[in-house]
């Protein structure tokens, strides 16, 4: 028998020293789920905290104070994190495609990382953006650990 | 732990040791210190991260600026890591295929103590 799902509903200002606590909510909102590993959630942490870091500096761009809106929604096999700006959006697919490692102007690249991360340390990413806003969502399959 | 940087000589090599966590919020504050001591004509120079619990894209960042810095003025950069975590976002970001990653500063900067 599967449980009903728990969401837990958050707003946070949009503002740098507010990602600590970002990554403790998902540390928290993990732990609840006793099979998952430390390692799992070490990974999910760093991409939501990608993704808020993105909306905090998407409001930054857009000169906007108010928050940036959090949803947490954990089921039996899952664990989702969705994160909401109002700024102006951007064009996922445009991402700047970085240089190969081998190469010397890899260390140009200052930026540009923080989709990279996110796609590869959560089992699934959705991102919608347009012109008032954007929204990402992050998942983690909790019985299906595809990084054994 | 909090974040800070704390910056000692071991010979040649100027040694950064940070700790916390490194992100948006306390990035400006590890590349102002990290610029500081590569501006003072240092050219050789090891990051440890030892004593870091986090770091995201914007702390990588950093070291990737810091990287280009100190070979742009002919120098050397190395990273120190212990933790296992910290080591694969590194291995992730393929960061450690333009820098050198070693498991101590004793081993970073030749020192073995020996």
């Amino acid at each position: 028998m599967t449980s009903e799902p728990t969401r837990f509903d958050f707003e946070i200002p949009a503002r740098p020293e507010y990602l600590s606590l970002v990554r403790s909510l998902v540390v928290e909102a993990a732990e609840k789920n006793a099979t998952v590993r430390r390692e799992r959630i070490e990974d999910f942490k760093v991409a939501v905290s990608e993704a808020a870091t993105n909306a905090i500096e998407a409001h930054a761009r857009a000169c906007r104070d108010d928050s940036i809106r959090i949803r947490c929604t954990l089921t039996d096999d899952r664990l989702e994190f969705h994160i909401t700006d109002r700024g102006f959006g951007f064009y996922p697919d445009q991402i700047q495609v970085l240089p190969e490692p081998d190469d010397p102007s890899r260390l140009n690249f200052e930026r540009g990382l923080g989709i990279y991360l996110m796609r590869v340390l959560s089992d699934d990413v959705d991102i919608q953006s347009g012109p008032d806003g954007t929204e990402v969502s992050l998942s983690i399959h909790l019985s299906s650990d595809k990084s054994n | 732990m909090e974040f800070g940087v704390t910056v000692t000589s071991h010979g040649r090599w100027e040694v950064l040791a940070v700790t916390g966590e490194i992100d948006m919020a306390t990035a400006p504050r590890f590349r102002k210190r990290l610029y500081e001591v590569i501006g003072t004509g240092v050219q050789d120079v090891v990051i440890d991260l030892c004593g870091v619990d986090f770091i995201d894209s914007t702390g990588l960042g950093v070291l990737m600026g810091g990287a280009k810095r100190v070979r742009s003025g002919g120098g050397d950069i190395r990273l120190v890591m212990a933790g296992s975590r910290l080591a694969e976002l590194i291995e992730l970001t393929r960061l450690d295929r333009v820098v050198d990653v070693y498991d101590s500063v004793s081993a970073a900067t030749g020192d073995s103590g020996s």
